[in-house]
């Protein structure tokens, strides 16, 4: 996937952009505002990384206006160092697609730009979703696996849905507790370990071959064993 | 990375209080004393005082006599006019003549002059020589009987050329007046005096009761944070002025020393990880054997490191709740939905941890608010309850509304806190002896408290005996609007 990453710190760019690069994605880097627009305006991209607070007169937040205005509905994921809920809110509503507070874990960075060309692709609306022998109907909201039908809990369904949605993706703990529980502070325990740990009880354990994966330092991933 | 990009300490200077204030409006120098203003105004005002005083004695004594006069005169002239109508000449000469023969203190004047200004009559031997016909009233000096004296006097003009001078021998009432005017010009002096003498001893105590004051101010500022403002016993303004500075002294050494805790818990809390995550890298740096070693190395730091940006979150967090801008998005919400999702994102660690969460909350629970600090502050309560219960124990969430405020309550049955330390447990870092050896930076409580104070409510910690119950009163709202209801349970 091609990426365009606008990052004025040299060692944080250059940080993120081989760590995309190693992860099989194309990526060019701008480290200012002005040649970050010109490419973004210019360029067709799946993702963009982009940085609030950048040198040059024209920071994220501008880019990202402009962009939209000219309706361009590249999905942007903030960096930024400014952390506070307002900061975050307003870079929602400027049009960008994620937040991500510095410092951050690449593989956090990296999950989420997956998560976000995954969502750019535009799935449409599906009824069904399938991974290997397990099949998730959205409208009856029932769950099966190798023809076996499985009880979930709403919340549990909501986590399963969660994670076939993003199948095959790393997806972190805290994408899960914004994802499924709306909340955006980290829990000091670890609950999102607990209840994906209850969710295997049910969906993996009964079965042969686990299908969610823990990986490490990063999250989990759902996927079979043999994709 | 290098010794050099660490920094050495105190090689960044300390930035300079800048306390120089604004510059005063430039005032001439001697009135830039208040304790001088206090005092001129108070002479200004004594003086005028006296002066009012010394005009009404005026206007009420000579005043009154000169008037009185005035007004005899007056009558005098309407009934020798009357007479002139009534007689004509020979009339008014045998009144005039009477007139003079009754007036017993002599101090009576009539003249009556013929066209050609000749005496006709009266006891003045001549018409003045410096008052012409025409001026009405005049007060000049005459001549009689050899005497001089001075006479208010008023000429009138008769029919047929005749003047007619009527008039009151004044000498001894100028006297009088001029006695009356040296006594005033005299007292005035005095109220100069004393006027000057008073703004001197007002100028005195009024610097006097500054002088504590100011002592104290330039003391403080000099840096002894200890000085208070001495307090005189009398009960006065000035003591309770005293008292106010006192207060506001106090206060803000609590704020100093709670900022100079906060900094010294941030500098000693950080401390401790970072050196760790130091001591590893470097150990790793000298002793690794293999890659495997030195990765497991990096790795064990990475996460120091990752708890040291949590704690700076919190700090950070709770610092922009103090600040009190999320006020501007306070809406109305029901908690009750808010506790229940809380209970279904807890209940699995609970029941991992062999725990019980139990769960009692009405079905409406009105709040006005930020529901996502609301919900922050719940889950750290959670948080701690669920860290410190013994294997088996029971957490309880429980809400109520009563009387306008409604309570969230997480009570445990875990070690609880001692009385001693629950005051101080909602302060940033701090840890119960209890809590040494469970993970977590004592900010927990610190954002509960921040939370329940940017509400106007406040937090509670009570013995559960055992364990610990905290509550949290926050001020309800009233009845929430029923599709934000149904959004919040979406």
């Amino acid at each position: 996937m091609r990426i365009l990453v606008v990052e004025d710190d040299r060692d944080v760019a250059g940080f993120v952009v081989k760590g995309l690069r190693e992860s099989g994605h194309v990526v060019e880097h701008a480290d200012n505002g002005r040649d970050g627009l010109f490419l973004a305006a210019s360029e067709a991209f799946d993702a963009i990384v982009l940085d609030r607070m950048l040198p040059g007169g024209i920071d994220g937040l501008r880019i990202l206006e402009t962009l939209r205005s000219q309706r361009n509905t590249v999905p942007v994921l903030f960096l930024s160092a400014l952390g506070q809920v307002d900061d975050r809110v307003l870079g929602l509503k400027a049009g960008g697609d994620d937040y991500l507070t510095k410092p951050f874990a690449f593989s956090e960075l990296l999950a989420r730009v997956e998560a976000l060309t995954r969502r750019g692709k535009g799935d449409g609306p599906a009824t069904k979703l399938v991974v290997a022998d397990l099949e998730m109907d959205l409208l009856s909201r029932s769950v099966r696996r190798a023809g076996q039908k499985i009880d979930l809990q709403p919340r549990e369904f909501l986590l399963l849905e969660y994670l076939m949605r993003h199948a095959g993706q790393v997806v972190t703990r805290t994408m899960l507790l914004e994802g499924v529980w709306d909340y955006h502070f980290d829990p000091q325990t670890n609950v999102i370990d607990v209840h994906v740990s209850r969710l295997r009880q049910k969906v993996d354990k009964p079965f042969s071959g686990p299908l969610i994966h823990t990986v490490r330092n990063a999250g989990y991933m759902l996927r079979s064993d043999a994709g | 990375m290098d010794a050099a990009t660490l920094g050495h300490p105190g090689a960044q200077n300390a930035p300079g209080i800048q306390l120089a204030g604004a510059r005063l409006p430039q005032h001439p120098r001697f009135l830039r004393s208040a304790a001088l203003r206090f005092a001129a105004m108070y002479a200004l005002l004594f003086g005028l005082s006296a002066l009012a005083l010394a005009l009404f004695l005026w206007w009420q004594t000579a005043g009154l006599l000169d008037r009185r006069t005035d007004n005899a005169i007056a009558a005098d002239v309407d009934s020798l006019a009357q007479r002139w109508q009534e007689g004509g000449l020979p009339a008014l000469i045998i009144t005039i003549e009477n007139r003079l023969a009754e007036n017993v203190d002599d101090s009576a004047i009539y003249l009556l002059v013929d066209p050609a200004m000749r005496r006709v009559s009266g006891n003045l031997s001549s018409w003045p020589t410096d008052l012409t016909v025409h001026r009405i009233w005049a007060e000049l000096p005459i001549e009689r009987a050899g005497i001089r004296s001075l006479a208010r006097v008023r000429t009138f003009t008769l029919p047929g050329g005749f003047h007619l001078l009527v008039g009151r021998d004044v000498q001894v009432r100028a006297q009088l007046r001029d006695l009356l005017t040296g006594a005033l010009l005299w007292a005035l002096l005095v109220v100069l005096v004393l006027g000057v003498a008073g703004a001197v001893v007002i100028r005195g105590l009024f610097r006097r009761a500054m002088a504590n004051i100011s002592a104290t101010a330039a003391a403080i500022s000099a840096g002894d944070l200890s000085r208070r403002v001495r307090i005189s016993g009398r009960g006065d303004e000035f003591d309770r002025l005293s008292e106010t500075i006192n207060e506001m002294l106090e206060r803000i050494s609590r704020l100093m020393d709670g900022v100079r805790q906060v900094s010294n818990a941030i500098a000693h809390d950080l401390r401790t990880p970072i050196t760790r995550a130091r001591a590893r890298l470097e150990d790793a740096a000298l002793h690794a054997e293999s890659e495997a070693d030195l990765r497991a190395a990096i790795e064990r730091a990475t996460t120091d490191l990752d708890g040291i940006v949590a704690v700076f979150q919190a700090l950070l967090r709770i610092a922009e709740i103090e600040a009190g801008t999320r006020r501007a998005a306070f809406a109305s919400f029901d908690a009750a939905p808010v506790l229940a999702g809380l209970v279904d994102l807890y209940s699995a660690p609970a029941e991992e941890g062999g725990l019980t969460l139990e769960f009692t909350c009405p079905e409406r629970l009105p709040l006005f608010g930020d529901r996502e600090l609301v919900q922050q502050a719940i889950a750290n309560l959670l948080d701690n309850a669920l860290k410190f219960s013994p294997e088996g124990g029971v957490v309880r969430l429980s809400a109520a509304a009563a009387g306008g405020t409604v309570t969230i309550t997480v009570a445990d049955h875990g070690p609880g806190l001692p009385e001693a330390d629950r005051a101080r447990a909602t302060e940033r870092f701090f840890r119960g002896e209890t809590a040494r050896n469970t993970p977590g930076a004592g900010l927990g409580l610190a954002l509960v408290q921040a939370v329940a104070s940017l509400h106007g409510g406040s937090v509670q910690l009570a013995e559960n005996a055992p364990g610990l119950a905290a509550m949290l009163h926050l001020p309800g709202a009233a009845e929430v609007a029923h599709d934000a209801a149904a959004t919040a349970d979406a």
